[in-house]
């Protein structure tokens, strides 16, 4: 196998053909390495706030620099990396190659949304800089407006102004699903991917600007004493409460709708069937990215708001588990009669079922009003999210890398290696996790810097096991490094799956397709 | 005396949470009953996905299925939904029951704690006027209220003992109640995250034989009651001028005012609860009473948070009449 003559990487080698260019699969390439970036640095955070943690004094950093790290892991991972994660890099990418478009409906606005990113990171690196933020993600008021002495207003213009990057993206993901699908690709013979990032960007346009103007006030409040939140002033706290999670309820599922496309273009490759209940799948994205919008009350069970919004809010995200439920009875299904092949993609596509499934199984008890009055701001909760946004969406998102890597680059890696890789991921995880929920059982609070001794020894294995998750991170950089210097060609179609991202060249043309595909029957046509 | 309670402090490795409320066990039933329906559940799917990885490798050369019908695909999707939506509803219904049982004020007349959270200190006081900071001392057997408010940021008061949170929020008066069983020391966190001390805003809840708090509070209880310092207050800073006695043509009598609904000069009505009272003392302009004029003085930056919460709760001591009747009127 060799790689074709011309494609878009050696199309232009100047450092200008990549920061003009419209080509959104260099783009996507760009997004990559932003939030690889980031992702370190969040992780360097999560690094230190786990080694701080190895015992119950608060003795490694003081208690302003503990509150620190978490607040900027937070902040790095949920709008740097997580938000962007799959639809800014893969979405980017395989978007138009799966719909046999050219490229995004709006090239431009699609490189404008990167430099928008960009300077929205410069913001936030800046505030960390200037000293840091200290309000956690959430930036709950008064706290935030009021007492907190740290980078507030540079941090909430950070997120503020990446809000406008994501809103663009999704705009542009939307327009394109309408209006620049290859003749024959019905909306009923999409992709799966196709259908999880059009829910992602319709979740993005709706819910982002609640948050942008919810930053805004706080910002509007710190600055210039504007009553908004403050109660001195005739304001109210859990207002901004409800503003944020009315965007941040609905980015949770930001953060793990695209993981779920992914994770059924995976699985249908390696075990070789049709995806099971195709109709239904998609129903339950688009169900899923509409519950998400009448849940955000359930974190705030013991805030204060009115017993019966608790009881409505409750019933709902009980109500939302059932469409991610059918999902995994539908991957699961879909092995039926297969024949697996047990891949890096595939295990960390099976990867994500189990983790998904129990991140979204301990959301159903913490929806349990009565048992979240216990569990509520404790390590149960962290164990929860922390299963639904690394487990779900960073083994899905590393999963998609693996899968789509040939194609991106045109080179193969290492088998054996990324196994290991895959592997180190999963048990790594588990050690780091599964004992948050012990400890939040136990009662546990989160954004602790000290704490009673009794809780010790499981924050030390947690610690222990975000050791041998930091392998299953740092092994891909090596042996993809390895890979695009020195790797084999990859072939069109290395794993022989379906798709029309798999009918061109590895890496492909800059436009992408030298004839425009057509589309005859429906996806997933294995077998 | 209270001393002989410190040597049963949580320590050691636990790997269940001590029970110390009636409410724990309740919802540690509904806990464990919730962890079993996961588990089943996550235990079936990984059995399926390691049945079929096993069976349907590729290198298998085991006979393949031709896949499973359209129909009995929907159906089984139709009915794995059906199935857990009952599931879920009747797990939402438990839940929700408990939750309206723990988390609704039981009313009457409790043992009632006051609580004013600040950065990074929990201030009590009990019903005889006994205040402690980081500790609170309770009997078992009885019904306790605690009335929790925040001078500064959001706080949240947490004794996992007793299964028990409750955000303390500026400006609102929020209650919880429980019933102690067991004597020992339990722990009390702040589970809101609220700035540098957040994790060092701890103490502990001290459960005393009935006869054990009386003698404690007995020996501590010196001073009023709250709600006799919230009388001597509202004389004090001149309230009563206006709104007790001959002078109510200027302002509303608030003799039963407290959790009833008040007609507004801005045509709507708001119950007088107890972020209602607050506001009326610091921000008077916010809620004018029908028929009245705007000329009550704010009393922001003069009083203190503990004082407001006195006089609040003098106020919801009072019942309609009550100052009818002391007059001999």
């Amino acid at each position: 196998m060799s790689e074709p003559e011309t494609h878009y990487l050696n199309d232009g080698w100047t450092l200008r053909s990549w920061l003009l260019t419209t080509d959104h699969k260099r783009i996507a390439w760009m997004y990559f390495a932003t939030i690889t970036a980031f992702f370190f640095i969040g992780g360097l955070a999560a690094l230190l706030v786990r080694l701080e943690l190895l015992t119950p004094a608060g003795d490694m950093v003081d208690s302003d620099t503990y509150n620190k790290l978490f607040s900027a892991h937070g902040i790095v991972m949920v709008w740097f990396f997580l938000v962007p994660s799959i639809p800014a890099t893969m979405g980017n990418f395989l978007l138009p190659l799966m719909l046999g478009a050219r490229d995004l409906a709006f090239p431009k606005l699609n490189l404008l949304s990167w430099y928008i990113f960009t300077l929205g990171g410069l913001f936030t690196m800046t505030a960390v800089i200037a000293g840091g933020v200290d309000t956690g993600w959430t930036f709950y008021t008064p706290y935030s407006t009021l007492f907190s002495n740290s980078a507030v207003v540079l941090a909430a213009s950070g997120v503020f102004v990446v809000g406008f990057s994501s809103i663009l993206t999704g705009l542009n993901f939307i327009v394109t699903t309408h209006k620049m699908r290859a003749p024959g690709l019905t909306w009923m013979r999409l992709p799966l991917f196709c259908w999880a990032n059009y829910a992602t960007s319709l979740i993005m346009v709706l819910a982002t600007p609640v948050l942008s103007m919810a930053l805004l006030l706080i910002v509007l409040e710190r600055a210039l004493g504007i009553g908004i939140f403050d109660p001195e002033l005739g304001g109210d706290p859990l207002l901004f409460q409800h503003l944020f999670w009315f965007y941040s309820h609905p980015a949770v599922y930001i953060m793990i709708l695209p993981g779920m496309g992914v994770v059924s273009e995976i699985i249908t490759c390696f075990a070789r069937r049709p995806i099971f209940g195709y109709t239904g799948m998609v129903i339950s994205i688009m169900a899923i990215a509409l519950f998400g919008f009448i849940v955000w009350g359930h974190h705030m069970f013991v805030a204060g708001q009115s017993l019966y919004a608790g009881i409505l809010f409750s019933f709902f995200t009980f109500l939302v588990a059932v469409p991610s439920a059918i999902k995994t009875l539908n991957w699961t299904a879909t092995l039926y009669g297969g024949r697996i092949r047990f891949t890096a993609p595939m295990i960390y596509a099976l990867s994500f079922l189990g983790l998904f499934t129990i991140g979204g199984l301990t959301g159903v008890i913490l929806a349990s009003l009565a048992v979240d009055i216990h569990l509520h701001d404790t390590y149960f909760v962290t164990a929860h999210f922390h299963y639904i946004m690394v487990g779900g969406m960073v083994t899905a998102y590393l999963g998609g890398l693996h899968f789509w890597w040939p194609k991106i680059t045109g080179k193969l890696y290492s088998g054996p290696w990324s196994i290991v890789a895959a592997l180190a991921l999963f048990i790594g995880f588990n050690l780091t996790f599964f004992p948050q929920f012990l400890l939040g059982f136990l009662g546990m609070p989160r954004r602790y810097h000290a704490y009673p001794e009794e809780f010790q020894l499981l924050h030390v294995m947690s610690t222990l096991g975000a050791g041998v998750l930091a392998v299953g991170y740092l092994l891909p950089m090596v042996y993809f490094g390895w890979s695009l210097w020195r790797g084999k060609p990859a072939g069109d179609n290395p794993w022989d799956a379906t798709g029309l991202e798999w009918r061109t060249t590895s890496p492909p043309p800059k436009h992408n397709f030298v004839d425009t595909p057509t589309v005859t029957g429906r996806p997933y046509d294995y077998v | 005396m209270a001393d002989q309670y410190l040597d049963t402090v949580e320590k050691g490795l636990a790997l269940h949470p001590a029970q110390a409320s009636t409410s724990a066990a309740q919802v540690d039933a509904l806990f464990w009953v919730l962890v079993a329906v996961c588990a089943a559940l996550v235990l079936t799917l990984v059995g399926l996905v390691i049945w079929f990885s096993v069976r349907y490798r590729a290198g298998s050369d085991r006979p393949r299925p031709g896949g499973i019908p359209d129909k009995l695909g929907h159906r089984i999707e139709l009915g794995g939904a059906a199935g857990l939506t009952i599931a879920f509803i009747a797990l939402f219904a438990w839940a929700g029951s408990l939750y309206l049982y723990l988390y609704r004020d039981p009313g009457g007349d409790l043992l009632t704690i006051n609580v004013i959270a600040k950065q990074w200190m929990w201030k009590l006081q009990h019903p005889n006027g006994a205040r402690e900071i980081n500790t609170l001392h309770v009997p078992t057997g009885q019904r306790v209220r605690l009335r929790i408010t925040s001078q500064d940021v959001i706080h949240s008061l947490y004794i996992p003992a007793f299964r028990l949170k409750r955000d303390a929020v500026p400006r609102l008066y929020t209650t919880a109640w429980f019933e102690a069983t067991e004597p020992g020391e339990y722990h009390l966190f702040c589970a809101e995250y609220c700035g540098t001390d957040h994790s060092r805003m701890r103490g502990k809840v001290v459960v005393m034989t009935p006869q054990d708090y009386a003698d404690w509070a007995q020996e501590n209880g010196e001073g009023e009651s709250p709600a006799r310092a919230g009388e001597r207050l509202f004389t004090a800073y001149g309230c009563s001028g206006c709104h007790r006695g001959d002078g109510t043509v200027r302002a509303p009598r608030l003799d039963g005012i407290a959790g009833r609904p008040v007609v507004l000069a801005s045509g709507g009505t708001v119950i007088a609860d107890g972020a209602y009272l607050r506001d009326s003392i610091l921000l008077p302009q916010k809620h004018v009473v029908a028929g009245y004029e705007p000329v009550m003085p704010s009393y922001q930056g003069q009083i203190g948070e503990d004082e407001i919460l006195q006089i609040v709760t003098y106020l919801q001591s009072l019942s309609p009449g009550d100052w009818i009747t002391e007059s001999g009127g």
